[in-house]
């Protein structure tokens, strides 16, 4: 059918879907680490918790995480795709290269991609996985019927040990060179290119892409230097 | 004044053959353009008995878009907005090495030393870069009313010669600031509406074909282009293709 031929075989149609999965996920890490942030309330986990079981039980948002499932799989399975393809497509490298003409991070995405993937599964591993399974300590709040879990006290154990952290550290440094290129990039393939709103938007990228991993970097910080 | 020049430079028989560097020695001149000194090292090569090396050129005053390589790692050499032929040997020190390579990309085989492949472009030219019109008398220069801006924008995406240099820079081998530039400089003025369309899919479609990559947005070709053409006619290019998919019947 011609809306497949359009998003998964021609170049320009594999490429929007790269970018509106990717601005998905992007609006995604912002609701994420508002979210997160609350670990930092200082009420030993008390708000948190109360949001993540509002989180893991309401609905609309568990039908919105089956969405945030499937962009992820399908923005990584099509960006290697798109890579390998284009590795071949490039034939062999040149004896001399002078980097001059490019960033670095634009002709890595597919590596930084991977290592966020890595990342991913690591992340999920310590929490999502564990909570499934149960592996878990519950607690009761004031107003609630069934006992909830307490993923703040998870988050405290899993942030208390220094490898640990540097994994989340190097990880978030990947996420945030594959911002730089990517935020502005999707606006790009998407045929948005103005001579008032790009400069726009390549200045808000390079925010974005340091804000909100220095906003994430904190709490793994936080918890392992101050609040243990 | 004169200067002693080390060349590396790729030698390959032919595309299916491997392909190598080999040294030279050639004494050239500033004044030399980058052509004129490969034309010194031809001459010495041939005299001393050796095959000499395939290059491309043709108008040697940077119009046509013939003379691809790679010189030190930069399409077109080091100077910006400017075709081989146009640098001068003035941009190089004496007692310089200087590397000298093909354009390597999947879609541009190499034929012989320097020379590659290019006729993908012309069947991506073939596949709609064209617009129908009865031959006859020049037209009226300003017959058909066309704004100053609008004119100036396809003018600049026309100004491209089709040397390759974008795909040769871009790290995934695309052909997108080419064909960008290409369906660009007609969609821009009425004469290019009534194919546009049907020019914006089969030119895609013949790009995809030939075994292009696809655009990762890294800026490589518009930082090499000799013409200094703009990613902007990429994203013009993405914006119409999918305005074609979805708005058109086709």
């Amino acid at each position: 059918m011609w809306i497949f031929n359009f998003l998964f075989k021609s170049s320009i149609g594999r490429k929007l879907v790269m970018s509106l999965t990717g601005l998905f996920l992007i609006t995604f890490l912002v609701v994420h680490l508002i979210g997160n942030l609350q670990l930092l309330y200082g009420d030993d986990g008390a708000t948190f918790n109360q949001y993540a079981y509002f989180m893991t039980n309401n609905p609309l948002i568990k039908f919105t995480s089956y969405g945030l499932y499937f962009f992820i799989i399908l923005h990584t399975i099509q960006g290697l795709m798109i890579a390998f393809f284009n590795k071949q497509a490039s034939a062999s490298k040149y004896a001399v290269n002078t980097n001059e003409n490019s960033s670095w991070a634009s002709k890595k995405m597919a590596l930084l991609g991977t290592i966020i993937l890595v990342f991913l599964f690591i992340h999920m591993g310590d929490f999502w996985f564990r909570m499934k399974i149960g592996w878990i300590s519950y607690v009761e709040y004031p107003g609630y019927d069934v006992e909830i879990a307490n993923l703040y006290e998870r988050v405290v154990i899993t942030y208390s040990k220094l490898w640990i952290v540097i994994i989340y550290l190097l990880g978030l440094l990947g996420l945030a060179f594959h911002l730089n290129h990517g935020f502005a990039s999707a606006f790009q393939t998407l045929g948005l290119n103005h001579k008032k709103y790009t400069p726009l938007i390549n200045g808000l990228g390079k925010a974005y892409s340091i804000l909100i991993p220095l906003g994430f970097a904190i709490i793994p910080i936080y918890i392992y230097f101050i609040n243990r | 004044m004169d200067m002693k020049l080390r060349l590396k430079i790729w030698r390959q028989k032919n595309a299916e053959s491997k392909g190598h560097f080999e040294t030279y020695e050639v004494n050239a001149n500033e004044h030399m353009s980058f052509l004129e000194m490969l034309d010194v090292l031809n001459e010495q090569l041939i005299s001393e008995k050796k095959e000499p090396v395939v290059f491309e050129h043709d108008c040697r005053e940077g119009i046509c878009g013939s003379c691809s390589m790679v010189i030190n790692g930069r399409p077109h050499g080091p100077v910006q907005g400017t075709t081989t032929c146009q640098v001068h040997m003035r941009t190089f020190k004496n007692g310089d090495t200087i590397t000298i390579e093909p354009y390597r990309a999947g879609a541009f085989p190499v034929i012989k030393d320097l020379s590659v492949d290019r006729s993908s472009f012309d069947r991506i030219i073939q596949a709609g870069g064209f617009i129908s019109v009865n031959t006859g008398q020049a037209p009226d220069g300003n017959a058909l009313p066309i704004e100053k801006e609008q004119a100036e924008k396809a003018f600049d995406a026309a100004a491209c010669i089709g040397c390759g240099a974008c795909v040769a820079a871009c790290p995934n081998g695309s052909a997108m600031l080419f064909t960008s530039a290409k369906v660009s400089h007609l969609s821009l003025v009425p004469q290019g509406q009534v194919e546009h369309s049907k020019r914006v899919q089969d030119m895609v479609a013949q790009m995809d074909k030939e075994g292009f990559g696809m655009c990762s947005n890294t800026g490589a070709c518009e930082a090499e282009c000799p013409k200094e053409i703009s990613i902007e006619n990429i994203a013009r290019l993405n914006r119409a293709y999918m305005g074609s998919v979805f708005g058109s019947q086709k």
